[in-house]
């Protein structure tokens, strides 16, 4: 794919909202178009995570295996969302798996090429670094909530 | 004005009870002034006075000749118009069915309250706001509240926890009365200032002995009156306490009342305010027959607020803050008016002698509103 | 069921109406739907979406349970029960020809007057769906009437989902957005994982001109009211619905207050701007 085409494709990615030219430009250096199909996996548990996902359309579900019972699928992440940090953080080993569970059109961003480009232009290190300081806050938000076991123990909305 | 002399107080008795009512008022019982059904003038706890103040009730025989010279005990006047305990309904098996019979509470019963103090006067008709003029009405409540009659005492000597001047309730009373009482005890004379506030009360009054009031009698009753407006035994500024509460809601004072109290619900029982209730059904040991009863509940109660995904208010300190913010702030959204009449009963009959209009005080008094931060 | 126990109910709020069962259909494991036969009442049984009844079982007491059928069957009525005290653990042991007992219906309803016209968001976790299935059925009734219906819901499991056929028959139903999503998933599940604010990720809310009700646990409504904020929904146009502790329905046990409402009667539903301020305060 062209990369003009490919810098269009970033800009319409809510995660990329308002990015600056010249980061884009640091940054369509280090991305792929991909698709997956459904079943498919993009990341596996306990790898080298040596990239993250912009997803385009589709669904991936991330999943923890528990011994003895099975994966435990925890959450998904769709359209316009973002799959993976651990490529941020050492040692870089993803904690959980990704399966997509429809047909999936997503960017590849490579992390090791990302990381390179962050140490060089902090500006640009600190303007990713903020975007996903922003994923993280809300996904654990997310997963406090998702903590509580709400349905589980409550009736609600008059009905007791 | 009329004046009904100390020796034709009786005839009041009496010509209420030819009308087919039952006499109530204040009677000494167990050690203190309860209300009872009254036979006539002389069931009335003359000579007594009591004491009160915060945690602290005594009741004193000391020979002042006066009938009406004590203020309110335990026992308020809605343990007749809105029953501790009342059947709602009574259901009968029948098959996989059950037939449910209406209980007939308070049909036929014909009340005169004889001694209502006009705190309580205010009372009544906060009842009324919650059970008897909204959306709903309460059929029990009403069967009651349409039969009675209503024979108020002003108050002359008020007791050490009183505050009604504070909340607009008395010392003397306004409405709501069908006769108005004012005793005049003194050395020379003993009689009653009378005057009647509805057409069944001038009705009452007709039939009774009496005279024109003179302008001296009349301005003798008023002074005594506004002598008991400055000798109250507590005092709370109510100006915008509603809003001053809202501003308060995590103030660390209610911590300390929590410390106090032992929520024992003495409070909501003896307030002649407090009108929650809670329900309980019954079935006999057969099966072939059920009832459901409600009697009076506490917002103290460790279940009030209980639901199926837990409790809204798990400890004394949010309890406590929902009952006084009640009485001072919802209240006043909910019916308009405040849920206190300043009668002192909590603070009399509290265990802990926690004192309302002291907690009210220091929690709407700080300058700087206190707020939780964010967690 | 005789004439004198009809009039009974018209003139006093606190006693019950017999009524049969006529269907009991169990959701999931400890959620029922309770299906009411109310040919006896004159006129069917009205009520407004969003209402509630007080429904009694012989003997062993009264719960409060919002009605999620169909306002214009007026011959039945449906209660969807989650199973959780003795009183709805008595309800789940009903069958088809036994007896219970109802008042009602209660409290506010969902304005749709307001929603004429405009796009309707309905966001709902858990049984809260319940509440709010009158208001979806009311909206499909006369499609004509409103722009886009997206409805967001939240579930415990796939397995725990409420009206999983009606929610696939809506999803189908002309400019009709449903998204499911539950807390944890299986292999098999190849929905939404997450909470349901998570959906609103996946749906573009035309914020001038949506009305949004909301119902669920109380800790669900108050993220779904930050994120409908953050998108920039004005609380005027926002609805939800409140649970609190209930014994009369009607204002005089005082138990279902929160600060200065009832919930009985001035809710359960409530313009978001009537309890604003009072959603922050802990205990209240």
């Amino acid at each position: 794919m062209e990369k003009e085409n490919l810098v269009e494709i970033l800009r319409q990615h809510p995660f990329l909202h308002q990015l600056p030219d010249d980061h884009m430009q640091l940054l369509v250096g280090c991305a792929m178009n991909v698709r997956f199909h459904d079943g498919e996996r993009l990341v596996t548990e306990g790898q080298l995570a040596n990239k993250f996902f912009l997803i385009r359309s589709g669904r991936v579900a991330l999943e923890a295996e528990f011994s003895g019972r099975g994966n435990i699928r925890i959450q998904t992440v769709g359209a316009g969302e973002v799959l993976g940090w651990s490529w941020l953080i050492s040692p870089f080993r993803w904690h959980f798996s990704g399966v997509a569970v429809t047909d999936v059109r997503a960017i590849s961003l490579d992390g090791e090429c990302l990381r390179n480009k962050c140490e060089t232009d902090k500006g640009f290190g600190y303007e990713m670094l903020k975007r996903f300081a922003t994923v993280m806050e809300r996904r654990l938000d997310a997963t406090r909530l998702q903590l509580f076991d709400i349905y589980g123990m409550t009736n609600i909305g008059v009905g007791s | 004005m009329h004046i009904v002399e100390v020796e034709k107080l009786n005839h009041l008795f009496k010509t209420l009870q030819s009308k087919g009512y039952t006499t109530i008022g204040p009677k000494v019982r167990d050690g203190a002034i309860g209300l009872d059904a009254l036979q006539s003038a002389a069931d009335l706890p003359q000579h007594y006075t009591d004491e009160q103040a915060p945690g602290s009730y005594t009741l004193h025989k000391n020979g002042h000749k006066a009938f009406f010279n004590f203020v309110v005990g335990p026992q308020s006047w809605k343990k007749f118009l809105y029953e501790p305990r009342t059947r709602l309904f009574s259901a009968r098996k029948n098959g996989k069915s059950f037939e449910v019979i209406p209980d007939k509470n308070g049909e036929g019963k014909r009340y005169a309250f004889i001694g209502v103090r006009p705190c309580e006067l205010q009372a009544i008709a906060i009842h009324d706001k919650v059970f008897h003029t909204g959306e709903y009405v309460d059929d029990r409540y009403q069967k009651i509240r349409d039969n009675i009659f209503l024979v108020a005492i002003n108050c002359t000597n008020p007791g050490g926890n009183c505050f009604c001047v504070s909340v607009k309730s008395g010392p003397a009373a306004t409405q709501g009365y069908d006769l108005v009482l004012t005793e005049v005890a003194t050395d020379e004379k003993h009689h009653f200032l009378i005057e009647s506030g509805s057409p069944a009360g001038e009705e009452i009054l007709r039939d009774m002995p009496h005279r024109d009031a003179t302008q001296d009698e009349i301005d003798c009753a008023k002074r005594m009156l506004d002598s008991a407006a400055k000798n109250m035994g507590k005092s709370l500024d109510v100006s915008n306490i509603g809003q001053k509460l809202n501003d308060n809601f995590e103030h660390a004072h209610w911590d300390d009342v929590a410390k106090r109290c032992l929520s024992c619900t003495n409070c909501t029982m003896v307030c002649p305010t407090c009108f929650c209730s809670t329900v309980e059904d019954v079935t006999d040991l057969t099966g072939e027959h059920a009832e459901r009863w409600r009697r009076w509940d506490s917002c103290f109660t460790s279940d009030f607020t209980k639901i199926a995904g837990g409790n809204t208010r798990m400890s004394t300190r949010t309890r406590y803050r929902q009952w006084l913010m009640h009485k001072f702030a919802h209240w006043q959204e909910q019916f308009g008016t405040l849920g206190c009449v300043g009668c002192g009963r909590c603070i009399t009959w509290c265990p802990a002698g926690i004192d309302i209009t002291r907690e009210a005080a220091r929690i709407t008094d700080t300058g700087v509103p206190i707020t939780t931060l964010e967690g | 069921m005789s004439e004198g126990n009809l009039q009974t109910v018209a003139t006093d709020a606190m006693i019950p109406h017999p009524v049969t069962v006529r269907k009991v259909i169990w959701e999931n494991d400890d959620t029922f739907t309770l299906t009411l036969d109310v040919n006896g009442v004159p006129d069917g049984f009205s009520f407004l979406p969003g209402q509630f009844n007080m429904l009694y079982v012989y003997g062993v007491g009264e719960a409060a349970i919002s009605i999620s059928s169909d306002p214009t069957k007026k011959a039945t009525l449906e209660h969807t029960i989650h199973r959780v005290g003795t009183i709805t653990t008595a309800l789940s042991n009903k069958k088809r020809g036994d007896v219970i007992g109802i008042r009602g219906p209660f409290g506010s309803s969902w304005p749709l007057d307001v929603a004429q016209g405009k796009d309707v968001c309905i966001v709902t976790g858990g049984i809260g769906l319940a509440p709010l299935r009158p208001v979806i059925y009311s909206l499909l009734k006369q499609r004509e009437e409103y722009g886009r219906i997206i409805i967001l819901y939240g579930g415990r499991s796939p397995l725990d989902l409420l009206y999983r056929v009606e929610l696939e028959r809506w999803e189908d139903e002309k400019n009709v957005e449903v998204l499911v999503t539950v807390d944890r998933g299986d292999s098999s599940w190849k929905g939404h994982i997450g909470v349901v604010t998570s959906l609103f990720s996946y749906i573009k809310l035309d914020t001038q001109n949506t009305v949004a009700y909301v119902c669920g646990p109380e800790i669900m409504m108050k993220y779904t009211i930050d994120e409908l904020e953050r998108r920039g929904l004005g609380p005027d146009q926002v609805f939800l619905s409140m649970e609190r502790n209930m014994k009369c329905a009607v204002g005089f046990c005082g138990h279902c207050q929160y600060g200065p409402t009832f919930i009985c009667k001035d809710g359960p539903v409530f313009p978001l701007p009537r309890i604003r301020s009072l959603f922050d305060r802990k205990e209240l």
